[in-house]
């Protein structure tokens, strides 16, 4: 009878140029449920936390500002944020400059280029704990394999991860070893991406190798550089696993770092509050730098169009 | 697409070389391409000694390991080091374990988040631009300030050591939706266009044209999901504690306890947590680096 059958109307109901939103709110649900669950609501529950005592087994009292009072009379806390700062302020950079470098170098045309670059990213597929029990074996002080090649040269090597001075070298020098390969195949893809013409026309014009890589290369590769520094950064601001199981953060406070700090205090000092008063300061530093960094980009990335 | 680049490029005779050769300049540039091969090897041959150690030294003897200057190459081999070290810590379990947990992680954040990355990348509808913009800056929220409270909601929950507590924390991040967002953009309207006039469902769509185009771009995030949670060492640390749940890195960890240095073992349970990750690193490396380029991180 009806012109329209019940069937066709349903159908025609669940079109998305009727309902978009409707569409698109279907498909963001599953994604979206999880976000706003795992990610949006701890994230006001840390902020509600900061400002309890609280040890997870009596009932938490408000402590007020006394969580972040504390920070700034706690030495441990300074050390933690100045060698996670020192960590994440040598690390990056020299990660960076590893993983371009050998993107160039690979990059240019020889055989067996596809072994090398999958040999050069093994260590970017290991586990950095279990890499991390191999580095130690490394830094044997008397008979390590490090100190071993240094004694070569007629040198005594330094005591690494248990010299106050050395143990943040080391950690640095194993960390920029396990994480280059993931920027190097970053750039090598950039690198790919550029097209010849320039490299011609910069030749046309007198521009020496060094120049070209100034002038061509290091502009047009820049939006792959943003990216790797900006997670890089996010990243080191987090480390914890090789301090963990090579330093234990150690010697004294010389390799503790915040993620380590938070991680003690929270499980094994059972003082949430305080744990989640120096996550949000971890949290405040990330979204300092991170700007500090899009501010930067709109002077130093280079975007076609 | 760069693997192939990059093997159509190392095939034809080095650019570098041969324009250098039309100067007039061909023994200088051709002493410089090989002296860059060169050492391109010798640095990719000092990267590999950590992980070359990590397995001499798995197979020496104990009182050898033990050495004050240890042995480069076992004088002798003791393959049964892995089996011994299987027997000491249940590593199978928590390879199994850890398969679990990466792996579920890896799908569940796969499949959500290529469904949102369609929706943001083409569906239009009101508030698009600012609820992405929210979804990016989730990115710089440390696991850490999430840590605590999600700690307590699994435990509130009697999560605790169950896979739910594991998985559903980790398994939904911006990253993904991200990057997947950046490749659908990349295909072009009018396939999709085409089908809508032939009557086809938005799901109709989504699962019989984007996704079987973007498989490159769905493998590359799982795969890197995988090895991300592989490694993941805190999460597990708080929320495993017992074999029925522990993963290789919170296994490797008590191993360190009980053991002290008796490195051979040691190494031999390294190297038996990492050989795995590293083979299924090199069956989907090609892919990997193809999923980089594609979904424009690699350039403009």
């Amino acid at each position: 009878m009806s012109v329209t059958s019940p069937d066709t109307s349903r159908r025609s109901r669940w079109r998305e140029r009727e309902h978009p939103a409707l569409a698109a709110w279907l498909f963001l649900l599953p994604s979206f449920a999880g976000f706003a669950i795992f990610t949006a609501v701890p994230v006001v529950a840390a902020a509600v936390i900061s400002f309890l005592d609280w040890n997870l087994f009596s009932p938490p009292t408000c402590a007020g500002l006394s969580n972040f009072i504390e920070l700034g009379s706690d030495p441990t806390f300074w050390a933690a944020l100045v060698n996670t700062a020192v960590f994440t302020f040598t690390s990056v950079p020299l990660t960076i400059l590893v993983s371009f470098v050998l993107a160039l170098m690979v990059n240019q045309g020889f055989k067996r280029i596809a072994v090398v670059r999958s040999l050069l990213l093994l260590p970017y597929a290991t586990i950095t704990v279990a890499v991390a029990f191999v580095w130690i074996w490394l830094y044997i002080p008397t008979g390590g394999l490090i100190n071993r090649v240094i004694g070569l040269f007629g040198l005594d090597g330094p005591a690494w991860l248990v010299s106050d001075v050395w143990a943040m070298p080391a950690l640095v020098l194993m960390s920029v070893w396990k994480s280059f390969g993931f920027g190097m195949v970053i750039f090598l893809a950039g690198l790919q991406a550029i097209p010849q013409h320039l490299y011609d026309a910069a030749k046309v014009d007198g521009a020496s190798g060094a120049r070209q890589l100034w002038h061509v290369t290091v502009p047009m590769l820049s939006p792959s550089i943003f990216f790797v520094v900006v997670t890089s950064i996010i990243g080191s601001f987090q480390v914890f696993d090789q301090a963990l199981i090579m330093t234990n953060g150690g010697p004294g406070t010389s390799t503790t770092t915040l993620v380590m700090y938070i991680y003690r205090t929270a499980f094994e000092n059972y003082n949430q509050g305080y744990a989640s008063a120096q996550s949000l300061v971890l949290f405040a530093f990330i979204l300092v730098i991170t700007a500090i960094q899009f501010l930067a980009q709109r002077r130093l990335v280079h975007y076609d169009q | 697409m760069t693997s192939d680049l990059i093997e159509a490029r190392a095939a034809a005779p080095a650019p570098t070389a041969s324009s250098r050769r039309a100067d007039g300049r061909p023994a200088k540039a051709e002493v410089t391409a090989k002296l860059l091969v060169f050492a391109t090897f010798v640095v990719t041959a000092f990267t590999l000694i950590p992980i070359v150690m990590m397995v001499l030294v798995a197979f020496q003897s104990d009182a050898d390991a033990m050495r004050a200057t240890p042995y480069m190459i076992p004088p002798t081999w003791h393959p049964e080091n892995f089996a011994r070290v299987l027997t000491m810590v249940p590593l199978g379990q928590h390879l199994l374990n850890t398969v679990i947990f990466a792996g579920g992680t890896a799908i569940l954040e796969t499949v959500t988040a290529a469904l949102a990355a369609y929706a943001f990348a083409r569906i239009k509808f009101r508030g698009r631009e600012a609820l992405f913009g929210v979804y990016l800056a989730t990115l710089m929220i440390p696991t850490q300030v999430t840590l605590i409270p999600q700690f307590i909601m699994i435990a509130r929950l009697q999560w605790v050591d169950t896979w739910w507590g594991m998985i559903l924390p980790y398994a939904f991040t911006a990253l993904g939706v991200f990057l997947l967002r950046q490749f659908f953009l990349g295909i072009p309207m009018e396939y999709e266009e085409a089908a809508r006039i032939d009557g086809a469902s938005r799901w109709q769509i989504f699962t019989g044209i984007i996704l079987p185009m973007a498989v490159p771009a769905v493998a590359t995030l799982a795969v890197f999901k995988f090895i991300a949670q592989w490694n993941n060492l805190l999460w597990p640390l708080v929320v495993s504690n017992t074999n029925a749940t522990r993963t290789v890195t919170v296994g490797l960890q008590v191993f360190q306890d009980t053991q002290g240095t008796q490195w051979n073992l040691l190494l031999a349970a390294a190297t038996i947590t990492t050989v795995p990750l590293i083979i299924l690193f090199f069956l989907t490396q090609r892919w990997f680096v193809r999923g980089i380029t594609m979904s424009g991180l690699g350039g403009r």
